[in-house]
C-alpha cells in the first residue's frame, strides 16, 4: 500500500462528508459537460435531461414509500445523479416514453431490487441505458449533429458518431481538436473531453474521488489502443476522446458503491475495464464498449474487494 | 394419496419453473414468445406423462445401480419419438423450437419426477404427476412467453396489444428472459405468501 | 423395490432395454421418414414458388448448383410450356452482422428480381433482421423488388449505390445485397454457359 494513513486514537473531528454532500459534489462537476452539451444540441439536451432526472426521482420515490415502504431518500441526490448519468449516455433526440422506461429500468430493477443505494452491484445509470440500447437500437443509435442552439428536439439532422464510422471502416472527418472541445456527434454529456476532465480537476481537488480509476482506465485503453491499432498515436488519443470513454472512466466507473474500496483493487479495476473497452470496440459488435465494460468490471468488483483486502492489523501473513 | 393432490402437487407446491427452478434451459431458451413457450411445454408434459410411466411400470425389473442409465433411455427415446413426429407434421413449430426439443432429455424436471415419484409410485399416480408437472411446467413457460412477446412486441399469440414500435427488443433476447423469470418468480412468491 | 444388482442382470436389463428402444425408434422413423422429407421439400417448393413467376415444371427436381465466390448456391429454374419464365436462386454471404444469411431470391427470365424471401439469418432482432420486410417497403428508394442487378447500382447509399439501408444496420443491409448479387451471378453464369440448354431469347435478355 502506497497511501500512509494517519491513524490516531479517538475523538476523531467528522469531516462533514456526507452520501448527499458527495452527490451534489458529483453533480457540480457535471456542470461543464452539461453546458457544453446544451449549447452543441440546444433544447433536446434540456428535455432529455430534465426528463430523466424528474422520472429516476419519481419513481424513486414512489418505489421506496409504496413497494418497499420504508423512508424515501429522494433528498440525498444518488438518484439525481443517476438521472443526469443515463441522460448524459443517450442521444439528445430520444423520444421521451424511451426515457421514462430507462428511468424505471435503472432505478427499479438497477438500483432497488438490489436494495438501494449502497446494495446495488451495477452502476444504476448504465443498466438503463444499455438495457435502452438493446431494447431500442434504432433510436439509441441515431445521434443528432452538433447544431448550436438548436431549438429542434425530436426531428434533428442526424448522422453517424466518429466510432460508427470507425466500426465501419469508414474515414473520420472530424479533428482531434473538435473531439476535445466536443464539435462531434454522440451521446448528450460525452461529446467534450475538456469539460469532463474540468469536472475531473473539481472532483480531485474537492476530494470526491481519487485519481486512481479514471487513469488507470486511459491510460489502459491508450497503451492497448496504441499496441493493436499499430502504433498509430493519434488514432490511441481519439480512442480516449471518442465515445463514452471520458464520461465513462470519469463519472461512471468512479460510483462508490460499485467500484473497489482499495487504491490497488480500484486499479485493478481500471485496466480491467480498459481493456476490454478497447477490445470490445475493436472486436466486438458493438462500436462503443465502455458501458458494456464497466458493468462487466462492477460484476467483479466484490471479488477484486475479497483479494485486495488490505491486512487486518496483527494478522499474520500465511 | 389423493389423485388431485398429485396433480396439484406440480403445478402449485412443486412448480418446476417458478418453486424448483429446474429445467432453467428451455425455459429461458425457448419462451421468446407465448405459442413457443406453449409447444415447449407441451412438449415436455408428453415426455414426462410417457416416461413416468413407463418408469413406474418396469421400476422393479431394474438393477439398483443400472437405474439412471435406464432411465435416461427410456426418456431419450421418447423424445426422439416427439421429435421424429414433430418434424413430420408440425414443421413450424420444430423449426422455432428445433434445438431444444433433444434437450428435453437433460432437462432435470424429466429425470427428476423419474428418481423422485416414478421409481416409488404406481403407474397411474405415476402419469397423473406427469400430467401435474408437465401443466405446471407448460402454465409457467406459456406465462413467461407470453409476459416477454408483449413487453417486448406488443402481442400475445400474435395478437398485437400496443404497436410492435414501443416494444423493448431485450424481452425477445437472452438478458429479457431473466430479468423477466426474476420479476415473475417474486410476484409468484409474494402471492403464495398472501 | 428395485432388485439386487448383478452383472448379469444388469447386462440383460440394459441390453434389453436399448434393443426394445431401438427397435421403437426405427419403427417410428419408418413411419415418419416419408412426412419429413415431403415437409422439407414442401418448405423448399413453397419458397421458390414465392419468388418466381408462375411455372409449370418441378424446379427442385431441375435444381443444379453454381459455384459463386467460393460457395455452393443451388438454382431452381422455372419454366412454363417449355419456355424458361425465370428462377429462383438460394443465395448466401458469410458477410452478415452475425454470420451466414441465407435467402431465396427470384428472378425473371430477363433478371429482374422478382422477389425473395430470407430463409436463414442471425442478425440483430430489430435491426438487420428487418432485412425481410426492408427491402420489398415501397418507401424512399428502399426496395429492390423489380430492379436489375446489373443495370440498377444496387450498393447501399453509402458505398455510392442506390439503396437506402437499413436504419442503424449498415452491415446487414450490405449483406442483403451481397447476397442479392450472388445470387444473380449464379443466376445469369446459368445462361451464360448453357447448362441446361438456356434459349438463345434468355441470352439476349441478359446481354442488354
Amino acid at each position: 500500500m502506497s497511501q500512509n494513513f494517519i491513524v490516531s486514537p479517538s475523538p476523531h473531528v467528522h469531516s462533514g462528508n456526507s452520501v448527499s454532500k458527495c452527490m451534489y459534489g458529483v453533480l457540480i462537476a457535471l456542470i461543464p459537460a452539461f453546458l457544453v452539451s446544451l449549447y452543441c444540441f440546444g433544447i433536446g439536451a434540456l428535455v432529455v435531461t430534465l426528463t430523466s432526472v424528474l422520472a429516476c426521482v419519481l419513481f424513486e420515490y414512489l418505489i421506496q414509500k409504496y413497494l418497499l415502504k420504508v423512508k424515501p431518500s429522494i433528498c440525498d441526490g444518488s438518484a439525481i445523479l443517476t438521472g443526469v448519468l443515463l441522460a448524459f449516455n443517450v442521444p439528445s433526440n430520444l423520444p421521451i416514453w424511451i426515457i421514462i422506461i430507462g428511468a424505471l429500468v435503472a432505478i427499479g430493477i438497477g438500483k432497488m431490487t438490489f436494495g438501494g443505494l449502497g446494495n446495488n452491484i451495477f452502476n444504476p445509470a448504465l443498466v438503463g441505458r444499455v438495457f435502452l440500447l438493446i431494447s431500442f437500437p434504432v433510436q439509441m443509435t441515431t445521434w443528432p449533429v452538433p447544431d448550436p442552439l438548436s431549438m429542434n428536439y425530436l426531428d434533428a439532422e442526424t448522422a453517424a458518431t466518429p466510432l460508427g464510422l470507425m466500426k465501419q471502416g469508414l474515414p473520420v472527418n472530424a479533428m482531434t481538436t473538435d473531439m476535445l472541445l466536443g464539435n462531434i456527434g454522440g451521446s448528450l454529456g460525452e461529446i467534450s473531453a475538456i469539460a469532463l476532465l474540468i469536472g475531473f480537476a473539481y472532483m480531485l481537488i474537492r476530494r470526491i474521488i481519487t485519481w486512481h480509476i479514471p487513469v488507470s482506465i486511459l491510460v489502459t485503453a491508450f497503451v492497448f489502443s496504441f499496441l493493436v491499432n499499430g502504433f498509430d498515436a493519434e488514432g490511441a488519443l481519439q480512442q480516449l476522446l471518442l465515445g463514452g470513454m471520458m464520461l465513462g472512466a470519469i463519472f461512471m466507473a468512479t460510483d462508490y458503491v460499485t467500484s473497489p474500496m482499495t487504491p490497488r483493487g480500484m486499479i485493478i479495476y481500471g485496466i480491467g475495464i480498459g481493456l476490454l473497452t478497447i477490445i470490445i470496440r475493436r472486436y466486438g459488435a458493438y462500436p462503443e464498449g465502455m458501458s458494456f465494460a464497466i458493468l462487466i468490471m462492477n460484476a467483479v468488483t466484490p471479488l477484486i474487494n475479497k483479494y485486495v483486502k488490505p491486512k487486518r492489523f496483527g494478522e499474520v501473513k500465511k | 394419496m389423493n389423485k388431485l393432490k398429485i396433480i396439484l402437487n406440480g403445478i402449485i407446491t412443486e412448480n418446476p419453473t417458478f418453486v424448483l427452478l429446474l429445467g432453467m434451459c428451455p425455459t429461458l431458451g425457448t419462451t421468446s414468445s407465448a405459442i413457443n413457450g406453449l409447444g415447449m411445454g407441451l412438449a415436455t408434459m408428453f415426455v414426462l406423462i410417457c416416461s413416468n410411466a413407463v418408469i413406474a411400470l418396469i421400476k422393479n425389473l431394474i438393477p439398483d445401480k443400472v437405474r439412471i442409465p435406464s432411465f435416461i433411455v427410456v426418456i431419450a427415446a421418447f423424445v426422439t419419438i416427439l421429435q421424429m413426429c414433430m418434424e413430420a407434421y408440425v414443421p413450424a413449430l420444430y423449426e422455432s423450437l428445433g434445438l431444444f426439443i433433444p434437450l428435453i432429455v437433460v432437462n432435470c424436471i424429466v429425470l427428476g419426477r423419474a428418481e423422485s415419484f416414478a421409481a416409488k409410485h404406481n403407474a397411474f399416480d405415476s402419469m397423473l404427476d406427469g400430467v401435474g408437472c408437465g401443466l405446471g411446467f407448460t402454465i409457467a413457460l406459456t406465462l413467461l412467453g407470453s409476459v416477454r412477446e408483449l413487453l417486448g412486441t406488443g402481442k400475445i399469440f400474435n395478437t398485437a396489444i400496443f404497436p410492435e414500435h414501443f416494444g423493448a427488443l431485450v424481452f425477445v433476447l437472452a438478458p429479457g428472459a431473466f430479468i423477466a423469470l426474476g420479476y415473475l418468480i417474486v410476484i409468484v412468491n409474494k402471492l403464495k405468501t398472501k | 423395490m428395485a432388485k439386487q444388482s448383478s452383472f448379469g442382470n444388469m447386462l440383460i436389463v440394459l441390453t434389453v432395454i436399448t434393443v426394445l428402444v431401438g427397435a421403437l425408434l426405427g419403427y417410428v422413423y419408418g413411419i415418419t421418414a416419408e412426412p419429413i422429407a415431403q415437409a422439407k421439400k414442401l418448405k423448399q417448393e413453397n419458397a421458390v414458388k414465392d419468388v418466381t413467376p408462375a411455372f409449370d415444371n418441378s424446379p427442385i427436381d431441375e435444381q443444379y448448383t453454381v459455384t459463386v465466390n467460393g460457395m455452393e448456391l443451388k438454382v431452381f429454374p422455372a419454366t412454363k410450356e417449355g419456355e424458361k419464365v425465370g428462377a429462383a436462386v438460394e443465395s448466401k454471404t458469410k458477410n452478415g452482422f452475425g454470420g451466414e444469411v441465407i435467402i431465396m431470391v427470384g428472378f425473371e427470365a430477363d433478371g429482374t428480381i422478382r422477389n425473395y424471401r430470407v430463409l436463414s439469418h442471425a442478425e440483430t432482432p430489430g435491426l438487420g433482421s428487418k432485412m425481410e420486410e426492408w427491402f420489398r417497403t415501397e418507401r424512399g428508394s428502399q426496395s429492390v423488388l423489380g430492379k436489375h442487378p446489373a443495370k440498377d447500382n444496387l450498393t447501399v447509399k453509402k458505398d455510392g449505390g442506390s439503396v437506402d439501408a437499413i436504419t442503424a444496420a449498415t452491415i446487414s443491409s450490405r449483406a442483403f445485397l451481397d447476397v442479392i448479387a450472388n445470387a444473380y451471378t449464379a443466376y445469369t453464369n446459368n445462361n451464360c454457359d448453357g447448362a441446361t440448354g438456356a434459349t438463345q431469347q434468355e441470352k439476349e435478355a441478359d446481354y442488354e
